[in-house]
């Protein structure tokens, strides 16, 4: 018999799902395409996918990026940590689940195409970051709260400045909980990410990557080649 | 060895199979099949699954021919079910079906690993029955969360089998009945990507751990089923895995 490790490297989440094109900027630029082979309809339900364990990583972390292509895109966002098991829950209750949330980094390599889950591109080791759980001040509305990224490179270059909000989401927090509960249950510890906002930056081997969140905390994280990752280990 | 974990008068118990097909307990007593409620075999962690790896299958449901490239989803832990439990088929759908697999267990982390290296890296099998609610397919990161996650509908079971008791998993006879009658009658030779392969490809990419479980695809016969139906996926060696179709799912206790 084989015993199953616990969560990697200090995290202790349990399944962390995301949505996918949660945002209506990004819906309104795909729309044509929705009508399109291989979508041929606007979608119904919430495009969920997860970050399995192997991509769960901490602050602070030092990210993998494989040479080719390059290049990663950070779909930064929030995420929703389960407090108490969510199912058939109405969006008035939803939010009665939650407990905290967390600041992620949602590393992916950059992909176009929505009809396969990107498995390779989004589910490499360590490409979920995320911030110790967060409690939210007295007050705090996720539909109010505003997220920044900044990448700077090696030599402290800013590369990036990039600002969303959620106030746009086509599912928001509330909402989102509720439909993805009403066909499977979210458990205390599965995270909930709000999803990707439309222009998510890029970055690249050797840049720092900081996603601030005012009211709320900060993620913090760089990117290394990883052949050179690799090449150190070895 | 098989090994399994059940309740039995409020305890959860690690046993084994013993002579005759009775469980054995840690303490040597010996207990029948239906006086235990069975748990899925271990904790998974990473669950991962294969769409359209049979080419029979693929065909039969209208692909020209199957993927290049492993067509890779991956599954929550909410999904899984243990032997002799019920799965729900909501009120609303026209269409599920049952979908007989070989899981592969990983029992060493790897990656970048070669496929000639891969079977050292495997801990065990067991067998699963990967349902899907077709109704609710939609063409985004397909097959979606709701046709494929949802509660209770990937029963995993009996038994999780130690890797040295099957002497070649890619010959094992799969086989599916719903209420007796004979639906999906297979061979994992057939499969498309072979278990070295899937190995190979994933940790190409990502790093598999012990306790990763690879549901490795379903070969042609799947059928809808219905409320009150019991479905019985089998892999021969592995285990004959039961499950009964329910109606309308209750929120959980």
């Amino acid at each position: 018999m084989i015993h199953t490790p616990d969560a990697r490297r200090g995290t202790a989440h349990g399944t962390v799902y995301g949505a996918l094109l949660n945002d209506r900027a990004t819906q309104a630029r795909m729309a044509a395409q929705f009508g399109e082979a291989p979508y041929k309809a606007p979608p119904q339900a919430p495009v969920l996918y997860i970050k399995p364990r192997n991509t769960h990583a901490g602050d602070g972390v030092a990210v993998p990026l494989p040479r080719t292509p390059g290049v990663v895109r950070v779909d930064a966002t929030l995420g929703l940590v389960i407090g108490r098991t969510a199912w058939q829950v109405t969006p008035d209750e939803a939010m009665s689940h939650v407990s905290g949330y967390v600041i992620a980094s949602d590393l992916t390599l950059p992909h176009d195409n929505y009809y396969r889950p990107a498995i390779r591109q989004r589910c490499r080791d360590q490409f979920c970051p995320m911030s110790a759980v967060l409690a939210a001040p007295s007050g705090f509305k996720v539909d109010e709260a505003m997220l920044d990224v900044q990448i700077r490179d090696a030599r402290g270059h800013v590369s990036a400045n990039w600002r969303r909000g959620f106030a746009d989401l086509v599912r928001s927090a509330p909402r989102l909980l509720s439909d993805v509960s009403a066909f499977m249950t979210l458990r205390p510890g599965d995270v909930l990410l709000l999803g990707p906002g439309e222009g998510s930056p890029e970055a690249h081997a050797g840049d720092t990557v900081q996603i601030s969140v005012p009211g709320l905390g900060q993620l913090r994280h760089t990117l290394v080649d990883e052949e050179i990752a690799e090449g150190a280990r070895a | 060895m098989k090994h399994a974990r059940v309740i039995h008068r409020g305890q959860t118990l690690s046993v084994t199979e013993g002579a005759d097909g009775l469980l054995q307990l840690p303490d040597g007593r010996t207990l029948t099949e239906t006086e235990v409620s069975w748990l899925p075999p271990m904790k998974f962690g990473t669950i991962f699954a294969l769409g359209l790896n049979y080419a029979d299958h693929a065909k039969e449901i209208q692909f020209a021919k199957a993927p290049e490239e492993p067509l890779v989803f991956l599954k929550g832990p909410n999904a899984l079910i243990g032997h002799r439990g019920v799965s729900y088929r909501p009120a609303d759908v026209a269409y599920m079906h049952f979908e007989c697999e070989l899981g592969v267990v990983i029992g060493l982390p790897c990656r970048n690993l070669r496929r000639e290296d891969a079977y050292r890296h495997v801990a065990g099998y067991c067998t699963v029955n990967d349902y899907a609610i077709r109704d609710y397919l939609e063409n985004y990161y397909r097959p979606n969360l709701r046709v494929k996650n949802r509660d209770g509908c990937t029963p995993v079971g009996p038994w999780f089998v130690d890797a040295c008791d099957i002497a070649d998993p890619m010959n094992l006879q799969l086989r599916s009945w719903v209420n007796g009658e004979l639906k999906q009658n297979a061979n994992t030779r057939d499969m498309v990507h072979d278990i070295p392969a899937l190995i190979a490809h994933l940790s190409s990419f990502m790093t598999l751990s012990p306790g990763d479980l690879i549901l490795t695809g379903t070969p042609d016969g799947v059928a809808d089923c219905k409320v009150g139906d019991e479905v019985i996926t089998e892999i021969g060696g592995v285990g004959r895995l039961v499950n009964t179709i329910v109606g309308e799912p209750q929120p959980p206790a």
